[in-house]
């Protein structure tokens, strides 16, 4: 007999617990105990999530590939995979590590798919960065990125990073990884063949990261977390580096039948679910797993999760063919077992039975419908807030704001250009990817503003979802799928569910709309603080294809003279705006309204505007609105701009509203006519706004000057905040 | 004509290296394991950047023990064949010896990642000769080590023998001594530099500049052959 005391602590309930003596007939071992611990875990198996996760469209308009670690969608003859995840407590117990190791992980489930790693992205969250300890994270985490990314040779080309209150003592890192391959050599997470072999490669196993998912990715944070230090794993990326060539490598041999990467809960998750996909069992031998320390216990084997390991489905009697492979690059690689008929996971200890499982049931999370409460919703009104008077002052202040200052200090820290394809840099609203050998190239980004979403979970969804198209549309792409990482409090408090309910359906909602699968994700709960939840996170991370990547479209104004255009509408909707909270300390109102219809037409009017090569720069406006979008235009250009406003609505609204739907391209005076045929092509209302010209930034407001300021001053304020 | 881009556990120019040469300066290029001790057959061989065995020591201070490097001392000899180190393949061709000095952590302790404007110094040398003298070039550096430097006599040796091929123009990025970002060695056939010239070799990566590099190195061994 189990004590309760001991079953709880690995996370289990009670019925879950009730569950398992069904299933097995008997006691459980300790190692079986903790098998089930981690299997059931949100973080494997999504037992509180999983329900709502189905809503997601599967279908786009390229084809999919769904339903493994990591998802994609097929382009030419190119599968083009790609998954974000999160590594919140893990970097919040320990930044460096807990970030190295969050990229780590999202790389291998990437070549676990038989696709070369080409670019990563990171959604970072923090607590107030003027605090020391917000900070301390911070730099820890940006070191643990680099440290990592920059080793294993895949450049980190985007991303983003906000800073709010409710981030403090629960940081998010979400990283995204993209890789390609041909689409015929996509690699299954499948064991097949009765007697094929169950190879082990990679990293020894060592104690680091056991408990990583069911125990500090299944609670909240409570006082003394320090004490879970060693639940984070540590990274090694010069083993990563060599694993990549290697797997790859063997996959060429032609006898890898299935592979999948050792992630959350090691050994246990990789060799049950490979089997659970085969629909056959498993036989595995722990004496023969290449262990780092003595006297590991075989739940610890089992529950490790030691970086930088794979397990290979292999055909019988060609194994030599993948091990020399492995032994070229350095890496240990050994048969720890077979395929067997019986669909159960036989794990051995040499001769000792040590768990006997049947597959379908370990793999077959329970399914819980959570309750869920909306009487926490946001009060919608919002107050009046003092007009400043000098306006040339609150720009310069907004563009200090940790929210909306460059973030230049951080990503070049990244090596952002290995693997020579990244074509547009960081800095901007999506980073460019040429592919080599062909006319196409892709677009990749990733976005979300939890504060819309505290304020309206659903519209925010939405939002960050038109956002994150938008950001791609900008550059010249048309948004192809998604992958999303859906960070919020703990489920089992209705109106944390609430929130998280309400924004899967945001998100379903609008990729529907703008035809986008949702091909991968990943759900991190029990984000909370001593304060209460974070923001509701759902960080979108989307893919766009290029036609012709040498149309991409930047940021920056060009050439004095350009007219600026406004294609969308100002409206005096500050709810929710970086400049309520920065300036004024106040969140609460109706985050900007979100028509789907017009983005669509917005977007489809910049896209064709910069098909046929009229769009000189393009920038989605999103924080800090109209006059943050201007001025980072002018800021990136090294020119001045003459823009002049008449909208009946308040200058600081006008300002810095940051209503949806808005783009602002610049074009040669000589295709004013041009643009207006595009804009009208789609009814969409479009404005000109002024031209790029000298060295100043001036605004006008009807007969009035608000904003006059060298645009140097302002690359001081928006370079210079975050270092 | 032929290439040889070194390949250690670590290495992630390597294919960057190999592909610029084969697909845009269009020569043969192969892959060279750090094991191999067989050279005779190439005429340039490049030491890509990366992280040589997890750099985890001092940077490249573990690759100049690979069986290839005893070789390529031995083909660094013959003043008409070319060695070029990028960014690691400098460290390491520092650590072994076969250029002087070392490079130390940035000023400013991080990783650096951008483009950087770059003077040539010297456009007598087989890796420099397409470029006009006091040019500056736009190419990316990317590293953490990147910091030249040497003792006073090595840098009088350096100047005095124009041995600084290219150095940092207006804003020297890591603190290196006399703004070095590349030299040779005396008999003008090793090179070692910390920026990309793999990286700058195509209009659509932002800029062309270091495609020259290449070009030269092509022009000097057809000369030759």
């Amino acid at each position: 007999m189990i004590e309760p005391k001991i079953y709880h602590e690995l996370g289990l309930t009670d019925k879950e617990y009730q569950r398992i003596l069904g299933i097995l007939g008997r006691d459980p071992s300790p190692t079986e105990l903790a098998m089930f611990s981690v299997e059931w875990s949100e973080h494997c198996g999504y037992p509180r999530s999983r329900k709502y996760l189905k809503l997601f469209p599967q279908k786009g308009k390229y084809e999919t590939l769904i339903g493994e670690d990591a998802g994609g969608f097929i382009y030419d003859d190119t599968a083009i995979i790609f998954k974000m995840e999160s590594h919140n407590h893990p970097s919040q117990i320990e930044p460096k590590q807990g970030a190295a190791t969050g990229v780590g992980g999202i790389i291998r489930d990437i070549f676990t798919a038989g696709a070369r790693p080409i670019a990563c992205l990171d959604s970072l969250r923090f607590g107030d960065i003027s605090k020391p300890f917000n900070k301390y994270i911070f730099d820890g985490v940006i070191d643990g990125i680099q440290f990592y990314g920059n080793c294993v040779g895949v450049p980190t080309v985007g991303g983003e990073i906000y800073f709010n209150d409710a981030y403090e003592g629960n940081c998010l890192v979400n990283v995204m990884c993209i890789g390609v391959c041909k689409k015929d050599k996509i690699a299954r997470a499948k064991a097949v063949g009765i007697g094929n072999s169950i190879i082990y490669a990679g990293s020894k196993t060592g104690r680091d990261g056991i408990g990583g998912c069911s125990v500090l990715a299944s609670a909240e944070f409570k006082e003394g977390e320090e004490e879970k230090r060693p639940t984070v794993q540590v990274g090694d990326p010069f083993t990563e580096k060599c694993l990549i060539e290697a797997t790859l490598e063997a996959m060429d041999t032609k006898v890898v039948l299935g592979i999948k990467d050792m992630g959350a809960a090691g050994l246990t998750c990789s060799s049950s679910e490979m089997a659970a996909a085969g629909e056959v069992g498993v036989k595995i031998d722990l004496a023969k797993v290449p262990l780092r320390e003595e006297g590991m216990e075989s739940y610890e084997i089992m529950m490790s999760e030691s970086q930088e390991r794979m397990l290979l489905c292999v055909e019988v009697g060609k194994e030599d063919k993948v091990i020399n492979v492995f032994k070229k690059w350095g890496l240990e690689a050994v048969k720890i077992g077979e395929v067997i008929s019986e669909k159960l996971i036989k794990v051995f200890r040499g001769d000792a039975l040590v768990a006997d499982i049947p597959i379908a049931e370990l793999a077959n999370a329970p399914l819980y419908d959570m309750a869920w409460d909306e009487s926490g919703k946001q009060k919608m009104e919002s107050r009046k807030v003092r007009v400043p008077k000098d306006f040339n002052k609150t720009l310069l202040l907004m563009l200090s704001s940790p929210n909306i200052a460059s973030k230049r200090a951080v990503y070049e820290q990244y090596d952002h250009m290995v693997q020579i394809n990244t074509s547009v840099y960081p800095g901007g609203d999506a980073a460019v990817l040429r592919m080599k050998g062909k006319k196409w190239g892709m677009a990749v980004t990733s976005d979300c503003n939890g504060l819309y979403c505290k304020l309206d979970p659903y519209l925010g969804a939405q939002i960050a979802v038109a956002e994150a198209a938008r950001n791609l549309v900008v550059t010249g792409a048309d948004p192809a799928a998604v992958t999303d990482c859906l960070n919020f409090g703990n489920p089992e408090k209705p109106d944390r569910f609430y929130s998280f309910k309400r924004c899967v359906e945001g998100v379903s909602h609008a990729c529907l709309e703008f035809e986008l699968p949702v091909i991968s994700g990943n759900v991190s709960f029990y984000n909370e603080n001593w304060k209460g939840p974070i923001l509701p996170t759902p960080t979108i991370g989307m893919v766009g294809i290029l036609k012709d990547v040498e149309n991409r479209c930047t940021v920056p104004f060009k050439d004095d003279g350009d007219m600026i255009i406004l294609l969308g509408k100002n409206n005096d909707e500050l709810g929710g705006s970086e400049y309520l909270s920065f300036i004024h300390k106040i969140e609460e109102g109706v985050p900007p309204m979100l028509d789907l219809d017009l983005e669509k037409r917005v977007q489809a009017a910049c896209a064709t505007a910069i098909e046929v090569g009229i769009a000189k720069s393009a920038h989605d406006l999103s924080e800090g609105g109209l006059a943050i979008a201007l001025a980072e235009c002018s800021i990136l250009g090294e020119k001045g701009a003459a823009v002049s406003l008449n909208d009946d609505i308040e200058a600081s609204s006008l300002l810095f509203s940051e209503t949806q739907s808005r783009i602002l391209l610049t074009v040669d005076p000589n295709n004013i006519f041009a643009v207006s045929d595009v804009c009208m092509l789609f009814k969409i209302p479009f404005e000109i706004l002024g031209k790029v010209h000298g060295k100043k930034f001036t605004i006008r407001h009807k007969d009035k000057k608000i904003i006059d300021i060298p645009f140097a001053k302002m690359a001081k304020e928006y370079f210079g905040a975050i270092k | 004509m032929k290439f040889g881009v070194i390949v250690f556990p670590g290495s992630n120019c390597d294919h960057d290296c190999y592909d610029v040469i084969k697909k845009v300066v269009k020569q043969p290029v192969s892959y060279l394991w750090h094991t191999t001790t067989k050279l005779d057959t190439f005429d340039c061989i490049i030491l890509p950047g990366g992280f040589s065995y997890g750099d985890y020591l001092r940077c490249g201070a573990i690759a100049r023990f690979a069986k290839v490097m005893d070789a390529l001392k031995k083909f660094a000899e013959d003043k008409n064949k070319l060695v070029i180190g990028i960014c690691n393949g400098f460290q390491i061709l520092c650590e072994a010896g076969l250029l002087p000095g070392a490079l130390q952590r940035n000023k400013n302790m991080h990783f650096i990642c951008k483009h950087v404007n770059l003077k040539v110094e010297n456009n007598h040398t087989s890796f420099s000769k397409k470029y006009k003298k006091g040019q500056v070039l736009r190419i990316p550096i990317a590293h953490g080590e990147g910091n030249y430097t040497c003792d006073k006599k090595t840098l009088a040796e350096l100047k005095k023998n124009k041995q600084i091929v290219f150095t940092y123009y207006k804003n020297n990025p890591n603190g290196s001594m006399a703004n070095i970002a590349g030299i040779c060695n005396k008999q003008r056939n090793v090179l070692g530099m910390m920026p990309h010239p793999e990286r700058a070799s195509e209009a659509i990566l932002g800029s062309e500049d270091g495609l020259l590099l290449f070009k030269s190195i092509e022009s000097a061994l057809n000369i030759r052959h």
